[in-house]
């Protein structure tokens, strides 16, 4: 046991390694995932340790890993299916939202699909066209779906493998931009913990990851670290700012963010993706209707901009950053 | 991409070496090239004619590598029985949608040569993946009609427990199911099972993308799947010369680098032989293989469809001549396999099982609104269970 520098990628494939320990059910598969470790390394070495059978490159065809996931999934596997960039998960999208999030539900629970597809998502990397994408609200809105999306290296290894242990199928969203983040964790610890049941679960649970009083920052993946800055800015200036990490986008924390909200009356909700239509405007829509008399202000959203995800040069102006989110706390009519 | 990196003692030149493949191991026990041996025969298998004699073995033109027996008289008289069941089902439930008693039925009536030889051809261990057409072929792999019918008579998506039955769920969306059929193979060989898993689909569904990446995704794993494609010469109104210029369907295979074969969907025994040579083929490791079944479906794509507005009526009338019902019929009977008395208990048979299902679709099912919320997930979400609540609130109401 022993507390080390960990990075949120190296938690991944730990928790990869660790789950394929457990159980000889769970396979790991999708492109150039076997020899090269995938392109973000979160497979590295699993090939060599668990063998080809275990841990193996697919021909180049999503639709194609997602549908023998399924296939492979109701014949009593666990699969962990690699989609290697956000937007290249569309072409399996008919697999996921037809049979993976159907097939429970369809046979009256006789088939389950516990598979887990695992999609590195969202921008801030410099990435180019069809590599930055926060698709996450496409599966939220799909009904049979969960979704979670890990902000923190020691959520990066427990929902990893919470996913992987999960009786349903959860598309796991991995924030890209923290791949590279680290902090102080002991893996060997988080592991006993986890598999001897003595950790909370995160599974449809919010948590406060930084307390204040007087707004809340709702959040999830990429945007927690944001929110978190914000938060320690607006302290400087006087303002106690609470930060919920969702974690579990599906299912979803309703009492959590409600008791936040209640608690502090403002809030504004903090999210990658554009925010039409978006798992933000549900957060902001189901906020009001259970915070109503305790508000002081409307709810308000900063999101990316409802356009394409920009080229690199641009992308900065459409990533909600601290000074978006500290103008929109300056916007909770403080005054009234 | 990056250059691959040795792993688990392989050294990364290995991966260039062009793959070994079963169907080139095998091509040299008949002395053919593997191309040969990939494509299939130059016309499609038949071992019965229309009029119902056997193919002369001077006739049939078999090649070194496509030669196919004739099934014997018991196995064929046990797949004819399951024919004209699932001929009178077939019509029955057509007759039950005019009624209004089932929301729709896909009917296979004319292709049930294909549905039969289907599920005979595989052990109890094997999988099945039929699709929205395949009743017959579910039925006859021993589903029970009523939990095959409740899908069409609008109760819930799906009636049969697919693991008890190794017969996957009816599949709506074209050439999805194959892939999951792959997947299902691929997992019961890590396993070290042996089970052979036989995936089906239509001619217009060879279009979709699912069709290119299952068969690849097979022969790159080898693994042992037939997939046998019922070429019916219509996606719905769509004729198979707007779907694709290849030779024919069969041609596909050798792309992939797997064996296939053409045969006459509507001649049982050539079936039964292509698609039993199949299975074993499979089992032993020659997987994957594809087959082109000919045959044709005598009526609309669904009661809600109007085939009038699309072929000719002498074209039909064409297919009538090649029943595959009459056809095993003639054989059998002039084998001396099929007297008076078989006939009469095989249609009481087919007779009784109809009138099953007629009496069975007549009650109404007790159906229960909460299920609509039980099965999303394992356990239901908080939402999820807010809504149930609410749901039964307004049905209370209702009530009162």
């Amino acid at each position: 046991m022993s507390v080390s520098k960990v990075s949120f990628a190296k938690a991944l494939n730990t928790a990869l390694a660790d789950a394929m320990e457990a159980s000889r059910e769970v396979v790991v598969f999708g492109e150039d995932v076997g020899t090269l470790g995938g392109v973000f390394r979160i497979t590295d070495g699993l090939t060599a340790r668990f063998g080809r059978e275990r841990c193996f490159d697919t021909p180049l065809a999503e639709s194609g890993i997602i549908g023998t996931a399924v296939g492979m999934a109701m014949n009593g596997m666990r699969p962990v299916a690699e989609m290697q960039f956000d937007a290249f998960a569309y072409p399996a999208f008919e697999q996921v939202a037809s049979h993976v999030a159907k097939m429970h539900n369809r046979t009256r629970g006789k088939l389950s699909m516990p598979l887990v597809i695992r999609i590195p998502y969202g921008g801030g990397v410099g990435g180019v066209e069809h590599h930055c994408d926060s698709s996450e609200s496409y599966y939220a809105h799909t009904p049979g779906l969960k979704v979670f999306t890990p902000a923190s290296v020691t959520d990066a290894y427990v929902m990893l493998r919470e996913a992987i242990d999960s009786p349903d199928p959860v598309v796991f969203f991995e924030p890209k931009r923290l791949y590279w983040s680290t902090a102080q964790v002991d893996l060997d610890e988080l592991r006993s913990q986890y598999e001897n049941g003595t950790l909370p679960r995160r599974e449809g649970r919010a948590v406060v990851a930084r307390e204040g009083s007087d707004a809340t920052l709702i959040s999830y993946g990429p945007s927690v670290p944001v929110c978190l800055a914000a938060a320690e800015e607006a302290a400087r200036d006087g303002m106690s700012v609470e930060v919920v990490d969702l974690g579990s986008v599906v299912p979803y924390d309703d009492e959590t963010v409600a008791a936040s909200v209640r608690k502090t009356g403002r809030a504004v909700v903090v999210a990658e993706a554009q925010g039409f239509a978006s798992v933000a405007s549900e957060i902001a829509a189901r906020t009001q209707e259970r915070c109503f008399h305790s508000l002081a202000a409307p709810v308000l959203r900063v999101t990316g901009f409802d356009i394409p995800y920009p080229s690199p040069s641009f992308e900065h102006h459409h990533i909600p950053s601290s000074e978006r989110i500290l103008d929109a706390l300056d916007d909770l009519q403080w005054e009234d | 991409m990056s250059e691959p990196t040795p792993a688990d003692g392989e050294s990364a030149a290995q991966e260039h070496t062009p793959p070994v493949n079963p169907a080139v191991e095998a091509s040299k026990n008949f002395g053919i090239t593997p191309e040969q041996y990939m494509l299939p025969a130059s016309s499609e298998i038949r071992l019965l004619n229309p009029d119902g004699s056997a193919v002369p073995e001077s006739e049939q033109g078999q090649e070194p590598g496509h030669e196919y027996p004739m099934p014997d008289t018991d196995r064929l008289l046990t797949a004819y029985e399951k024919l004209v069941v699932g001929r009178r089902i077939n019509d029955q439930n057509m007759a039950l949608v005019r009624q209004g008693r089932m929301a729709v039925y896909p009917s296979s009536h004319g292709q049930e040569a294909c549905q039969v030889a289907a599920a005979l051809c595989l052990e109890d261990d094997d999988w099945l993946f039929p699709t929205y057409r395949d009743s017959v072929a579910v039925m006859s792999r021993g589903v029970d009609p009523l939990e095959v019918m409740s899908t069409y008579r609008g109760d819930w998506h799906g009636g049969y427990d697919p693991r008890q039955y190794k017969v996957s769920i009816q599949a709506t969306p074209l050439t999805t199911q194959l892939l999951h059929a792959v997947g299902v193979a691929h997992a019961a060989k890590l396993r070290g099972e042996n089970t052979v898993t036989l995936a089906m689909c239509g001619d217009g569904a060879t279009s979709e993308g699912d069709f290119h990446e299952a068969l690849n995704f097979a022969a790159v794993f080898q693994l042992p799947v037939l997939f046998l494609v019922q070429n019916n010469g219509y996606a719905i109104s769509v004729p198979l010369s707007s779907q694709t210029r290849a030779p024919s369907l069969a041609h596909k295979g050798v792309g992939y680098g797997m064996a296939s074969e053409r045969v006459d969907g509507n001649d049982l025994a050539a079936l039964l032989s292509v698609l039993g040579r199949g299975v074993e083929l499979c089992r032993q490791g020659g997987g994957p293989l594809l087959v082109e079944a000919m045959t044709y479906r005598m009526q609309a794509h669904t009661n809600a469809d109007d085939d009038t507005r699309y072929r000719e009526r002498d074209e039909v009338s064409e297919w009538v001549a090649k029943d595959p019902i009459t056809r095993m019929q003639r054989y059998l009977s002039d084998q001396g396999a099929l007297d008076d008395a078989a006939s009469e208990r095989i249609s009481e048979h087919a007779e009784a099982m109809a009138k099953r299902l007629r009496e069975a679709m007549a009650s109404k099912p007790e159906l229960d609104p909460q299920d609509l919320f039980r099965f999303v997930y394992h356990e239901p979400t908080t939402q999820l269970r807010e809504q149930a609540a609410q749901l039964a609130d307004d049905l209370s109401r209702e009530e009162a």
